[in-house]
């Protein structure tokens, strides 16, 4: 009686048959006729044309043929659409049905049935169940508003029904305010701005009550939705872990990370000196433990987890080495993470045993895991100083074992630590050599002649080592040939007299034998250094190197504060940030850690609040603000479009051209920002974050031509960071175009390639527009110079500060992130100049609260000087008029994205004990007036 | 949340796919079949794997893959755990989670998942209450229905499903009323080569069958508590009476149940019941070398020590062996190097030993 006869076939059309079955009038032929589909339809047959006799199955009172033919309903519903109308009927009644189960089943059936036709008709239904006295009902309900927003998103919103499961967080029962929360987590992250779940202290209160009381699963939501929470001090932040630790003890993994998660976030606020803090990082330990005794799949993601929270608070582990401790029988990948927390959790008072654990990996099977291993003791001997002697000597001792794989790696990572501790373990050279023959990696090739290289002076017979390399020069990879022309000048440097024939044969060979730019080049470089100033050549080939540390495998601290907030999501698997590679790009939340905020600051006195000016203050400096104004410029407020354009003596120079070309614009429609020149694409805006989000508005175009200030390149990233690779920059706006100047130096010894940038979203949408060009390797010690342009129609979202760009650099040997700011004035657009009139409108119509007053101190310019200096950088004088010897300047300027600021400087020339100029700046989107002072002052001083 | 499942066996045949949103075709599968190309070993496969659109997230339990697809960003341990509870079920409910066991009652299986998962959110995954809606296929049951008509799918609301307690169904009568509890512990022990040991810890678990009437609340407590390093509860435990006064106190559920499991690590407390010594020795210029290995029962408060598996995994070179176990049966698979030998004696009063000899190549 099993069910595995339904999968046999009969010879004659199957579909025919079972047709015939579905259609007869015994009851029990019927429901097995339904169950031959749906065996069918479990190994992926296609069914779809027994569809209207299935459906004619559904009028039953049997709940199992009823619960068969809703299987089949879902799966089909989609290809046969006019039929699936058939169904509604039968979904509808069963919506009344006194049996609360056949009512929650409909409801969640219709919700699967992904045809527009039907949806309609399960809007009724379903407000009936969201309030359904049974709360089975209500909670099934609850899913269904997710899985009908996922279809159509407008009628869930037209229909309120995100009200009323907004209203079901407060339901009298813990599973359906789970199931109301998992819901509306779903949704939001379809929807990033729609602050769906608006957490506050009482929601908050709610969520933890329904978390002891809800199934394993529900406490996973509400988990996840308490990490998205902010406490607003750090009494509340200890209110909630107290009440969130309990759930470390639970048997499901998934509750324990999540919890992890929440306590993680949250202790982030509490201070270090609290007896609490102290007792949670205590709590924290065991269960994290208790989780790498769970299934093999499970461990891998625990320990990808616990591989971020070493790395933020190492003291959490720091006792637990051991059990990190690989077993003979996990999975590669559950070893590999292992010893990679193994090398993190090393210190001074463990590396003995962590020593003697590696030592003993080495010596396994499986190829990959040994190979990490070796690698695993240079990186101890890096990192513990102390134990560096006895890595090296560990490393000897393996290099004795003759195993091939072994030995090579032992050479690369003793080639690290001769570049940690120079001068120190040179001694043993000698054992290296003797192996010399063996290796056929290009990796242990290139580390063993540099190390030969490196250290000619010791080496006897240095130049018959470096010879008996030559003598295959063109089958080597361009790594060792890179390698060994520079170790082949390094020993010249050293022992000119012997090595003359040696030198001038690999120039020979790099210059004229090869086909590889790189290593001509190189070979040309050397070869002029040598033959113009050996001196000059010893300084540049012999040059102290900079020390490697160990911080090169850390995770940049910033990402790393971000993926503790994603602990326990795919995020914290691949150690990116969900923006990175979650499909569709849909709006990610950028999230971070919350600051460490004391209850007693909360009541915080007023000077702290930022740029925020003191009342009394204001009307000093412009009073009455719209009509003296108007008065000075001699404007006439009555026709503000349609009458011709004014243009004023008192206007004052520079101002008058330019005014002209903005005011003719301005005749006929009062549409600005449209000149002829070619548009910037236009782009609108997916509305992300509160503020700025109806300021997103269509992007400006080109007006004149000009080229803003240009601030020196900075390093962005240091080569102790990113393996070797120096990336220093500015950003330069150019004719209306804005681009990334981009260093790049190698400073590592090996070549780099494969290049290539991408920008995490940012607040102005900044993007490549073209790929990062890198045309030829970049060999160690080369820079190359790039200019990367960029457009603004990325995608969006909200970064603090307003002006922080994250990217990401790849190259063959890693990706490198880091951060950097980006002055604001690269984004004022070519056509930033606003209408006199529409000036005096605008500055009425932003509210006082807007304004923001910044003082540019030690700034001695005159009026003049100052507005040309900005307008090359797109700030555009509008007016200037003269009040008690002061020059008011009223400027306006226009971001990529279309907000306008704008502003009002004012100069006091001729006293030369008085240099500051005083600058306000009103604007719809006030977040921005910090960096557009920041940019005044850059250009101004500048 | 949890797009599709697939159920592929060991030898690449996708046997069941169940969908929970729109429907993902079966081609997703290939990226997992190219990771299980990669990975040799069918336990090696990486447990995450991400594909252009989604992301495949498996469990291999009883030579079975279960992969899960995904789309959004969804806390993979609970995919995991899911699955995991997947297999429990289907074990509880076949008695076996074999491929044939569910083709057998796929029906049902379907039945199942469509139960335990809506929308990709879980909705009913313990087994007192998938019990209540489906009942499992017994024999009986079977000729029952085939007589009489009726089905085997609950038709009533189970009564555990929305009350506080979840895992416990209202009006279970016994008329023996019966509890017991197994102590299951487990010694997890890396020993070094001289015999000292490395790293000890004891996983432990308490499981339960509770055949107890009405709702019944009971009360367990240990000699000595404090021995616990960590323990994770099943939901039923009343975790503030073990905060306060380290008593376990619950409703529990009926049937088969998992009560805690709990980890002992601290490494005086373990003490490990039999020394295990090893020699190797090669003999020069043959391929052949002489494996011993001897085990015995260190000293253990005069229990006996029973139904000893030794298992050694020897490495890929090792192309056969002959054993001279002195007690004992054995075997060896040539296929994946294991060779577990049994010992079926209940006392050890003397050391073991047996002789392994291997060519080395």
């Amino acid at each position: 009686m099993t069910d595995s006869k339904y999968f046999t076939t009969t010879k004659k059309g199957e579909i025919f048959e079972l047709k015939a079955e579905l259609n007869s009038d015994k009851k029990e032929k019927k429901k097995e006729a339904v169950k031959k589909v749906i065996a069918s339809m479990t190994v992926g047959k296609d069914v779809s044309a027994l569809f209207p006799d299935v459906v004619n199955c559904m009028q039953t009172d049997n709940l199992e043929l009823k619960k068969l033919v809703y299987l089949y309903l879902m799966n089909y519903a989609k290809s046969q659409p006019d039929m699936a109308i058939m169904a509604v009927n039968t979904f509808v009644k069963d919506c009344e049905d006194p049996n609360p189960l056949i009512r929650a089943l409909a409801v969640r059936t219709m919700g699967c049935i992904r045809v527009d036709k039907i949806t309609e008709y399960l809007c009724e239904p379903l407000r009936k169940c969201l309030k359904d006295e049974d709360p089975y009902v209500r909670k099934t309900a609850a899913v269904c508003v997710a899985k009908l927003h996922d279809i159509n998103a407008q009628l869930v919103e037209d229909q309120g029904f995100l009200d009323t499961l907004k209203d079901l967080i407060s339901d009298s029962n813990p599973m359906v305010v789970a199931n109301a929360v998992a819901a509306l987590s779903e949704i939001a992250e379809s929807h990033p701005s729609s602050n769906l779940l608006d957490l506050n202290p009482q929601s908050i209160n709610k969520l933890l009550t329904a978390l002891n009381e809800c199934t394993e699963w529900g406490q996973i939501f509400i988990l996840d939705c308490l990490a998205n929470y902010t406490p607003k001090d750090d009494r509340e932040a200890q209110s909630i872990c107290e009440r969130v630790t309990p759930r470390l003890s639970h048997a499901n993994s998934a509750v324990v990370l999540s919890a992890v998660k929440v306590l993680m976030k949250f202790m982030e606020m509490l201070s270090k000196d609290l007896d609490y803090y102290g007792t949670l990082l205590k709590k924290l330990a065991p269960p994290l433990v208790t989780l790498l005794s769970a299934e093999p799949e499970l461990q891998y993601v625990a320990l990808r987890n616990i591989n971020l929270i070493v790395q933020k608070r190492p003291e959490i582990l720091k006792h637990e080495m051991k059990v990190f401790f690989v077993k003979y029988n996990d999975p590669i990948y559950v070893k590999l993470e292992k010893l990679d927390i193994m090398i993190r959790l090393a210190s001074q008072a463990n590396i003995a045993q962590v020593l003697a654990e590696l030592k003993e990996y080495a010596t396994e099977v499986d190829v990959d895991f040994v190979r990490k291993a070796v690698r695993a003791i240079g990186r101890c001997a890096i990192k513990v100083e102390q134990s560096a002697e006895r890595c090296v000597s560990t490393l000897l001792d393996l290099i004795q074992t003759k195993v091939n794989y072994v030995v090579q790696e032992a050479i690369v990572v003793i080639k690290d630590i001769f570049r940690k501790y120079p001068n120190k373990y040179e001694s043993v050279i000698a054992t290296l050599c003797e192996n010399l023959d063996s290796l056929d990696e290009p990796e242990a090739r290139a580390a063993m002649i540099w190390i030969v290289g490196e250290y000619a002076e010791r080496i006897d017979n240095a130049d018959e080592l470096l010879e008996s390399f030559l003598e295959g020069f063109h089958d080597e990879s361009t790594q060792v040939q890179l390698q060994l022309l520079t170790a082949i000048v390094k020993l010249f440097l050293k022992k000119p007299t012997e090595t003359q024939e040696l030198v001038q044969q690999v120039l020979s060979l790099a210059t004229q034998d090869s086909d590889n730019p790189d290593l001509r080049d190189r070979g040309y470089i050397y070869w002029r250094l040598l033959s113009t100033d050996p001196v000059a050549a010893k300084e540049v080939v012999l040059a102290e190197k900079p020390l490697i540390s160990e911080e090169t495998d850390l995770i940049e601290p910033t990402l790393l504060d971000e993926l503790i907030c994603y602990i326990g999501t795919l995020a914290s698997v691949y150690h990116k940030p969900p923006s990175a590679f979650v499909e569709g790009g849909r709006g990610v939340v950028h999230k971070s850690l919350p600051p460490r905020t004391a209850s007693s600051e909360s009541t915080e006195s007023p000077e702290t609040a930022p740029a925020g000016a003191p009342p009394g203050e204001q009307p000093d400096v412009i009073p009455a603000q719209g009509d003296l104004l108007g008065d000075l410029l001699n404007l006439d407020l009555g026709p503000p479009v349609s009458g011709p354009p004014l243009t004023t003596s008192s206007v004052q120079m520079g101002a008058v051209d330019l005014l002209g070309g903005g005011l003719d614009s301005l005749i006929g429609d009062n549409n600005f920002g449209a000149p002829p020149a070619a548009a910037v694409p236009a782009r609108v805006g997916a509305p992300i974050g509160s503020g700025l989000s109806d300021l997103f508005d269509l992007t400006s175009g080109v007006g004149t031509l000009s080229g803003s200030y240009v601030a020196p390149k900075a390093v962005w990233l240091p080569a102790m960071k990113a393996k070797g690779l120096e990336i220093s920059g500015t950003f330069t706006r150019q004719v209306g175009s804005i681009s990334m100047d981009l260093q790049l130096t190698n400073k590592a010894l090996q070549v780099m390639t494969d290049f290539a940038i991408q920008f995490n979203r940012n607040s102005f949408g900044l993007a490549p527009a073209a790929p990062l060009q890198v045309h030829a390797p970049l060999s160690p010690n080369q820079t190359v110079e790039i200019s990367l342009p960029l457009n603004t129609v990325g995608s969006v979202m909200k970064m603090e500060p307003l002006n922080n760009l994250q990217v990401a650099v790849k190259n063959n040997i890693d990706v490198f992130y880091f951060s950097t700011l980006y002055p604001l004035h690269v984004l004022f657009v070519e056509d930033g100049k606003m209408d006199r009139q529409m000036f005096l409108a605008t500055w009425k119509d932003i509210p006082n609260e807007n304004e923001a007053q910044f003082q540019i101190r030690d700034c001695p310019l005159n009026a003049e000087t100052a507005s040309s200096k900005l307008q090359s950088s797109n700030i555009f004088t509008i007016a200037k008029r003269n009040v008690e010897g002061q020059d008011m300047l009223y400027q306006s300027l226009k971001l990529t994205n279309g907000i306008w600021v704008l502003a009002e400087l004012r100069i006091q020339p001729g006293n030369p004990s008085f240099t500051d100029l005083e600058l306000s700046l009103k604007c719809r989107a006030p977040e921005v007036s910090q960096h557009v002072y920041q940019a005044y002052e850059t250009i101004l001083k500048n | 949340m949890i797009h599709s499942l697939f159920l592929i066996n060991c030898s690449g045949d996708i046997f069941l796919e169940k969908h929970w949103k729109s429907v993902v075709s079966q081609s997703v599968c290939d990226y997992f079949f190219e990771a299980q190309e990669k990975a040799a070993d069918v336990e090696n496969v990486p447990p995450v794997i991400s594909t252009p659109h989604h992301y495949l997230i498996s469990i291999y339990r009883d030579k079975l893959f279960f992969v899960s697809v995904i789309q959004t960003e969804v806390p993979p341990l609970f995919v995991i755990e899911f699955l995991h509870r997947v297999a429990d079920t289907f074990q509880d409910y076949f008695g076996e989670c074999s491929e044939a066991a569910i083709k057998d009652n796929v029906v049902i299986v379907y039945e199942l998942l469509e139960e335990m998962l809506d929308n990709g959110f879980p909705l009913a995954t313990e087994s007192n209450i998938l019990k209540e809606l489906i009942k499992p296929p017994t024999i009986l049951r079977s000729v029952v229905n085939s007589i009489t008509g009726s089905s085997n799918v609950g038709d009533t609301l189970p009564t555990g499903q929305l009350s506080n307690i979840p895992w416990r169904r209202a009006g279970v009568k016994y008329t023996n009323n019966e509890a017991y509890f197994d102590v299951v512990e487990e010694i997890d022990a890396i020993i070094d080569k001289s015999g000292s040991t490395v790293f000890a810890e004891i996983q432990g678990v308490i499981d339960a069958c509770i055949k107890l009437s009405g709702m019944p609340d009971l009360s367990l407590s240990f000699m000595n508590p404090r021995l616990l390093d960590d323990v994770s509860f099943h939901p039923c435990i009343r975790f503030k009476r073990w905060e306060s006064e380290r008593v376990l106190s619950f409703i529990p559920p009926d049937g088969n149940f998992r009560l805690i499991s709990y980890r002992v690590s601290s490494q005086n407390l373990v003490a490990i019941p039999v020394y295990v010594k090893h020699s190797i020795s090669f003999k020069e210029n043959s391929s052949c070398g002489r494996f011993d290995i001897t085990i015995g029962p260190k000293q253990n408060m005069g229990k006996t020590i029973e139904g000893i598996t030794v298992t050694v995994h020897m490495p890929k070179v090792v192309l056969n062996m002959n054993l001279t176990p002195t007690q004992g049966s054995y075997t060896f698979d040539p296929v994946t190097k294991v060779q577990p030998l049994q010992i079926k004696s209940t006392n050890m009063g003397c050391g073991e030993n047996y002789t392994t000899k291997a060519p080395k190549s």
